[in-house]
């Protein structure tokens, strides 16, 4: 048996299903709900390899490289801010954010 | 062959496992293990397909830095996640909805779709031919020469995250107390030294 593209596309789909599902929920938790967002884009970038190597072109690995770094900085900024909205409010449960609306 | 399947079995149901317990798991700390699992069979799935490069910057970035941040986020903040897991049933239903939505629309795509029979023609940046170039070098030939503009804003965008994350949780507090060198430094020796003359007997005044 080989494993062609439509596995690892099958892969990367569950996964970033899992995600989505992820997202929903936890949806109090935000550092979870982040990490479904990281799951996702895991998912996202097995699709650009496996396309990358089935169509024989390398340009898809070098998009994936721009997701993972993209993926790197919006953790940072987003536990970033996590930490901040922690220390203000003393908890990280979504609902109360839309207390902050002026 | 065969051996490429069974790894690929392998990694695919690991990280399907470790990517289930990231959503499911009661214990946060727990979820950031499972996804660090998560990635590293996400980098065997690389491995097997290829891309040993992207494999391990995904080894090095995201369980070296992203995942460390994420645990010590998790660990730092003092937060009651039971509290917060409470209500989580309630949204079981639609998240189970959507995901299956969303698998079943991707089904869908996946049945109704084929590669284009011109498509091997077209590709913008074609494999090496000579198989002595590994995938990092045929990588980096491409990254540096015709996506260089790409790299260096991608660079941008690092270096603006890196300020942002800085200055957003960068705090002053007050009452602490901090060395000044400059303070030190224009010390005079008048306004720190008194010479006193003590007559006997008397003492000193102050």
């Amino acid at each position: 048996m080989t494993i062609g593209l439509a596995h690892y596309l099958t892969v990367a789909a569950i996964l970033f299903t899992l995600g989505i599902f992820g997202i929903f929920l936890n949806r109090k938790n935000v550092i979870i709900i982040l990490m479904s967002i990281e799951l996702m884009l895991l998912a996202v970038n097995i699709n650009f390899v496996a396309f990358s190597v089935t169509l024989n072109d390398l340009v898809g690995q070098v998009f994936a490289m721009f997701v993972l770094t993209v993926a790197a900085a919006e953790a940072a900024i987003g536990l970033a801010i996590l930490v901040v909205y922690f220390r203000n409010r003393g908890t990280i449960r979504v609902e109360d954010i839309r207390m902050m609306r002026g | 062959m065969i051996f490429t399947a069974i790894m690929f079995y392998l990694f695919a149901a690991a990280a399907i496992g470790s990517g289930v317990m990231v959503v499911s798991a009661r214990n946060p700390v727990h979820s950031v293990l499972f996804l660090i699992l998560a990635f590293f069979n996400g980098a065997g799935l690389f491995v097997l397909m290829g891309a040993e490069f992207l494999a391990m910057i995904l080894v090095i970035v995201y369980v070296g830095a992203v995942a460390v941040l994420f645990l010590f986020v998790v660990m730092m903040l003092d937060i009651d996640f039971a509290q917060l897991r409470s209500g989580a049933a309630k949204y079981l239903p639609v998240g189970l909805l959507v995901g299956i939505i969303l698998l079943a629309e991707l089904v869908f795509v996946f049945a109704g779709w084929a590669i284009a029979p011109r498509v091997a023609g077209i590709a913008a940046a074609p494999f090496p031919s000579n198989a002595a170039i590994t995938n990092t070098r045929a990588l980096g030939d491409l990254l540096y020469t015709r996506y260089i503009f790409a790299f260096q804003a991608a660079g941008m965008i690092l270096l603006v995250a890196m300020i942002g994350a800085i200055v957003l949780t960068l705090r002053h507090r007050v009452g602490t107390r901090r060395q000044v060198i400059a303070e030190q430094l224009a010390r005079q020796r008048a306004e720190t030294v008194a010479v006193v003359k003590v007559p006997l007997g008397t003492g000193v005044a102050d």
